[in-house]
């Protein structure tokens, strides 16, 4: 466990969280959907865990709930052992759509977090640290219409980051990016991760993806959503994509999801 | 409500095609020949004036034919600088073609008034009538205009206030909406000059009717686009801001009023034209003062020409407001992609 000896040294910037026993439904004309069924798992302070599953499983459902956004209709959400009331800027999240306001700039959609707390001032130098770390920094004054998508996705994890959270929660970020790009800003998010020492918690449709980046992998069943598998994956960083350890879990990962007739 | 306007709002937003002037095509000839072209027509207007006596008795008919004669000048002299203006000789090229018109208009209007008397009297004044008007009447129409300024942005100002604050509130809480929805339903789409007699015996003065009257034609378009404006702002935004630590007055101010404001601004289109036709009718029927008034005062008097003097000067006041209103819009909304040029 190289990484999670790493992270004592962080102790205080993770926060750990507790998923227990959560479940959630949505009204639909009168009809119930159940989206969440008794979902539990916990993840260490500055762990890194991925979220696997089928799409419309539930998961971006799952991070509104921790994110403080929605009550769950039953079950229990904690960070650091306290229940989890409301949003608050410790867990930030960044959503599968970057949802940028466009009426701001670059510059000003990623200071959004630190004028909403009222911080704006003491922030100013983080800021640019910010967007030179997305690779942004001379777009620091262009209107999202001028963006294209990977760069809108990227000021949005700006915008994450900048709170320096210490649950950074991940919808799919790296989903519109295209490959190379979403190589290289996986690498990013690593090393991001390590410096920082956030806890992660990941959504993310590719397996590789989720096996390159995180401590674990928590494989969800279809709607609603269980808990199918909690892999660990015990491989230290900087990881090698060719690893035959980490492809053997990716073989089996894909069973799990139900495609190992094919591959 | 909310689906009209937005039909509505989007007469606003589309783009057309970028103008270019005839004259533009030209403009590389070292002499513009549409300027030199401009200046013969002005200088027709003047020539026209001047070839024979007026049928009828006008006063100014001798200024009129120089003052063509100073616009043919200033045409030409523009005309031999061409390119050398810059930005201002772009802006004169753009709109030769129309300053042609406009003169072979004059002389033709001079010649079948004054010069043939074609046209009933006093229905159909020549043009010097008017500019006689304007030389002459010069301290009545400037004291309407100033009234009707007056008037018009106090009421307006009051009514877009009104407007924007009870949008926002009916489109943020739920008890707002609850009691304030019923009574919009009610009130609003009563033309506000239904009230005049009613606001006049209300109201301490014909004057502080008039604003109410004016503030409420404008205040029921404002409240109602911003009302469906905030309404229609993509949870998704509330969220993002939710999850970064803001308050709901941060989500009000820095969220929900920026992200209603293109419907905002279609809804204070929507009022100031309301409010021209409210301000017209106040002033014809209460305020004794103002352009409304003038022009009553002018048909009282069959002073036709007063009338059309009147009438020029509120056209380009409106136009003017509209376009005040259009530049704040160009200014608040560039972020927007492709916003109508007035
Ligand atoms: N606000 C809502 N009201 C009603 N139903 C909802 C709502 N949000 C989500 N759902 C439903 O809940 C289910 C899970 O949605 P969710 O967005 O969590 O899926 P997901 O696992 O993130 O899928 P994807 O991987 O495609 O993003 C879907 O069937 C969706 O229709
Ligand atoms: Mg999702």
């Amino acid at each position: 466990m190289v990484a999670l000896a790493q992270q004592v040294q962080h102790a205080t910037a993770g926060a750990s969280l507790e998923v227990d026993n959560i479940s959630h439904h949505f009204a639909i004309e009168d009809r119930r959907l159940d989206v969440l069924d008794k979902v539990s798992f916990r993840a260490a302070p500055g762990e890194f865990v991925a979220l696997l599953g089928p799409s419309g499983c539930g998961k971006s459902t799952l991070l509104r709930l921790v994110a403080g956004l929605e009550p769950p209709a039953a079950g229990s959400l904690k960070e650091d052992g306290i229940a989890i009331a409301g949003p608050d800027p410790s867990r930030v999240v960044v959503f599968q759509d970057p949802t940028l306001f466009p009426w701001r700039t670059v510059r000003d959609n990623v200071a959004l977090g630190p004028e909403a707390q009222g911080g704006l001032k003491a922030k100013r130098a983080r800021i640019d640290e910010v967007l030179a770390l997305v690779g942004l920094s001379s777009f620091a004054k262009a209107l999202p219409h001028q963006l294209s998508g990977g760069m809108a996705q990227r000021v949005a994890l700006a915008r994450a980051l900048v709170n320096d959270p210490r649950i950074l929660i991940l919808d799919e970020p790296l989903g519109k990016l295209d490959s190379l790009t979403r190589l290289t800003m996986q690498s990013e998010l690593v090393s991001l991760w390590q410096r920082a020492g956030f806890t992660t918690l990941l959504v993310t449709h590719d397996v590789e993806e989720a096996l390159f980046l995180a401590n674990r992998v928590i494989v969800f069943s279809d709607r609603p959503a269980q808990v199918k598998a909690d892999l660990p994956v015990d491989k230290p960083y900087p990881r090698h994509r060719g690893d035959p350890d980490l492809a053997e879990l990716r073989r089996q990962i894909l069973g799990l999801l139900g495609l190992d007739a094919t591959w | 409500m909310p689906t009209s306007s937005a039909s509505r709002a989007a007469t606003f937003d589309e783009t057309g095609p970028t103008e270019t002037s005839p004259a533009q095509a030209v403009s590389r000839l070292p002499v513009s020949g549409w300027g030199i072209a401009a200046s013969a027509s002005w200088l027709g207007v003047t020539a026209v004036s001047l070839a024979r006596d007026d049928v009828g008795d006008w006063s100014r008919t001798a200024t009129f034919a120089y003052g063509a004669a100073v616009v043919a000048l200033a045409a030409f002299v523009v005309s031999l600088a061409g390119a050398r203006l810059g930005q201002a000789g772009t802006w004169f090229a753009h709109r030769t073609p129309w300053l042609i018109v406009l003169g072979l208009g004059l002389a033709l209007w001079e010649l079948v008034t004054a010069k043939l008397g074609w046209l009933p009297l006093p229905f159909f004044p020549p043009p010097q009538a008017l500019l006689e008007v304007y030389l002459d009447d010069f301290g009545k129409l400037g004291a309407s205009v100033l009234a009707s300024v007056k008037l018009q942005i106090s009421g307006y100002a009051i009514g877009a206030v009104i407007g924007f604050l009870t949008g926002v509130s009916i489109g943020w809480s739920r008890s707002a909406g609850y009691w304030v929805h019923p009574v919009l339903r009610f009130i609003g789409p009563l033309p506000a000059t239904a009230w005049l007699p009613v606001a006049f015996f209300l109201f301490p003065s014909s004057w502080s009717a008039s604003i109410f009257l004016i503030a409420l034609a404008t205040a029921f378009p404002v409240t109602v686009l911003t009302w469906s404006g905030v309404a229609s702002v993509p949870s998704s935004y509330y969220d993002v801001a939710r999850t970064l630590g803001a308050t709901p007055w941060f989500l009000i101010r820095k969220v929900a009023v920026p992200a209603a404001m293109p419907h905002m601004f279609v809804g204070l289109f929507m009022g100031l034209g309301a409010s021209f036709a409210v301000l017209v009718v106040a002033e014809m029927m209460g305020v004794k003062a103002g352009l409304g008034w003038y022009l009553q005062w002018a048909q009282g008097w069959a002073a036709y020409a007063n009338m059309y003097a009147a009438l020029i000067v509120m056209s380009l006041l409106c136009s003017g407001a509209i376009t005040l209103l259009f530049k704040v819009r160009d200014r608040l909304l560039s972020w927007q992609k492709g916003v109508v040029k007035w």
